[in-house]
């Protein structure tokens, strides 16, 4: 019998949780605010679901009942996106050495 | 087009990449490269599933525009926060990442055939179950982070929020959530989904209102797991590797952070979610007590103190980042490095309202990353220093912490301000701090207050130096 696909995402995810666990405790306590915010931009790749949903319309009805919701979550995760990724960039430039 | 297997591959090394983004930041020299592999593994992403769609018609322009208009506010957002505005920027992020959950699940239930769950009103199963933990979490994230923004902004008090029946209200609803997904997998009555997101909107609220200002960190770091948790029950529903692997992650950095936080308050993050510390109940109390004698002195007291010091040692705290007094206090400490002293910054692990919120402050002020230490590593040097001046911070130095079973801030590790040399102790009034305790360290014999707005009193210290 083969294995269901579920089980093989099951294994993703649960080895994910522990790769994140030793990851995002080597991460340097002073980098704790934009770690929240690069999780943040990164857990926006949601938008992957958010296009499929959106490209299901056809073209004589672009925005269907189904769809609509697929654009408005293109909008929120890109915001997260682009906002995520840039005030990420803005934190981590800032953080400089000390002059010798 | 490109065929399935491929595209999952793509989505594989997204999450690579994702995690190498997490890796970066265990040091601030690998961390802006780090934020690059993230930016590359979300290109890829958006890019594959373009291609693996295939669809360019009239709707993929429209995706791009609003791909776009999205981006630019994000990118406008980006650039125009100031730093000080950060905790109520990140739990406004997590806002819109549980409301996109909300919104693909909702896609998905009236349109299941464009993800291959089955049709419309007989949806697979364990799609079905999937769909409803991620809708649900999402919309608890989303309200939840709506109220810890609105505290956070100051537009709602951050004092907690508590009625009667509040914690058996919320084990209701909560049951309510399992036996709403039941029927709704039995059923599959659009009427229940709709239910069930509109329940999870109200959890969302419920659960954070009790929860008061200064246990914000572990709000946000918590609503930052459950971002990650709605990521990832997303992910399974829409059979999404890139999408569980950075659900995953998330959710776990979330759950981590949050542990780090209630471990710096030495308090349960049970005891934290049931909410109602800090209450003003508490403050009342503390009141009555009799007035012990204080010193209090002025900025050239504090600068005489400072020229004939060797070492000094900066604790900043929340009411820094409320007076915006982080730029004016690295000019002081530039000004006593000229004069030869030695100066470094400890930071315990919950000052301010979100976890390594005055390390960017510091940061932002151009303060060296390698002058700020983290309370494990500078405690003991207090013994050793002439000066310690605390800039708002209060609960985090009490000493009582460690004297005082009876205290409710006993065991929480704190600063051992209290054994530098002299303290000077920059604050408005004599009022407790959050945990509605009085500070021990305003009494001492070596503790010198200095009543005054955190910014207007280091920028005195300047001028009398």
């Amino acid at each position: 019998m083969e294995i269901d696909p579920f089980v093989f995402r099951l294994s993703i995810f649960i080895l994910s949780i522990f790769v994140g666990y030793y990851v995002v405790w080597s991460v340097t306590p002073s980098l704790h605010t934009p770690l929240m915010s690069v999780t943040n931009a990164i857990s926006s790749v949601i938008i992957v679901g958010a296009i499929i949903a959106a490209l299901a319309g056809n073209d004589n009805n672009i925005f269907n009942e189904s769809s609509v919701f697929g654009f408005l979550a293109i909008i929120l995760a890109a915001v997260n996106i682009f906002g995520g990724f840039l005030v990420t960039q803005r934190m981590l430039a800032m953080y400089k050495k000390k002059k010798k | 087009m490109i065929s399935t297997n491929l595209l999952a591959l793509f989505y594989l090394i997204s999450g690579v990449l994702f995690i190498l983004a997490l890796r970066g930041l265990s040091s601030p020299e690998t961390s802006r490269q780090g934020n690059f592999f993230g930016i590359l593994g979300m290109l890829i992403a958006v890019v594959v599933t373009f291609l693996s769609i295939g669809n360019f018609s009239t709707s993929f322009v429209y995706v791009i525009v609003f791909l776009l208009i999205g981006g630019s506010i994000g990118a406008m957002i980006a650039f125009k926060i100031p730093m000080t505005a950060m905790p109520e920027l990140v739990a406004g992020f997590h806002s819109l990442v549980g409301l996109a959950a909300v919104f693909v699940a909702i896609s998905a239930f009236l349109n299941p055939e464009a993800f291959n769950l089955g049709k419309s009103g007989n949806i697979k199963l364990a799609s079905l179950i999937e769909m409803s933990i991620g809708a649900a979490v999402g919309a608890i994230t989303f309200s939840g982070s709506i109220i810890a923004f609105l505290k956070l902004r100051g537009v709602m008090s951050g004092a907690p929020i508590t009625f009667p029946g509040q914690h058996i209200l919320n084990l209701i609803i909560l049951i309510s959530i399992i036996g709403l997904t039941y029927f709704l997998c039995t059923t599959q009555s659009s009427n229940l989904f709709w239910t069930l997101i509109l329940i999870s909107f109200l959890v969302g609220v419920l659960l954070i209102i009790p929860i008061g200002g200064a246990d914000m960190p572990v709000v946000i770091s918590m609503l930052n797991s459950y971002s990650g948790w709605a990521a990832a029950g997303i992910g399974f529903t829409l059979e999404n590797t890139a999408l569980i692997i950075t659900g995953a992650l998330v959710g776990s950095s979330g759950a981590i952070l949050s542990y780090i936080m209630c471990k710096g308050m030495n308090r349960s993050f049970f005891s934290v979610i049931l909410g109602g510390f800090g209450g003003t109940d508490q403050v009342s109390k503390s009141n009555n007590k009799e007035q012990k004698p204080v010193k209090s002195g002025n900025s050239d007291d504090a600068a005489f103190l400072m020229k004939n010091a060797s070492s000094v040692i900066i604790v900043p705290g929340y009411g820094m980042a409320v007076a915006q007094a982080q730029h004016a206090l690295r000019e002081m400490v530039d000004t006593l490095k000229k004069n030869g002293i030695k100066v470094s910054y400890a930071i315990h692990p919950v000052a301010g309202r979100m976890p390594g919120h005055m390390n960017v402050l510091l940061a932002e002020a151009n303060v060296p990353y390698d002058e700020v230490y983290e309370l494990e590593e500078i405690n003991n040097d207090f013994a050793n220093c002439d000066v310690a001046y605390v800039i708002g911070a209060n609960d985090v130095t009490n000493p009582v912490a460690k004297t005082d079973p009876q205290s409710p801030i006993y065991g929480m590790p704190i600063l051992d301000v209290e054994k530098a040399k002299s303290v000077l102790f920059v604050k408005r009034s004599l009022s407790p701090g959050y945990a509605g305790v009085d500070n021990d360290l305003f009494y001492r014999e070596n503790t010198l207050m200095l009543f005054a707005d955190a910014k207007k009193m280091t920028e005195d210290i300047i001028k009398s130096f």
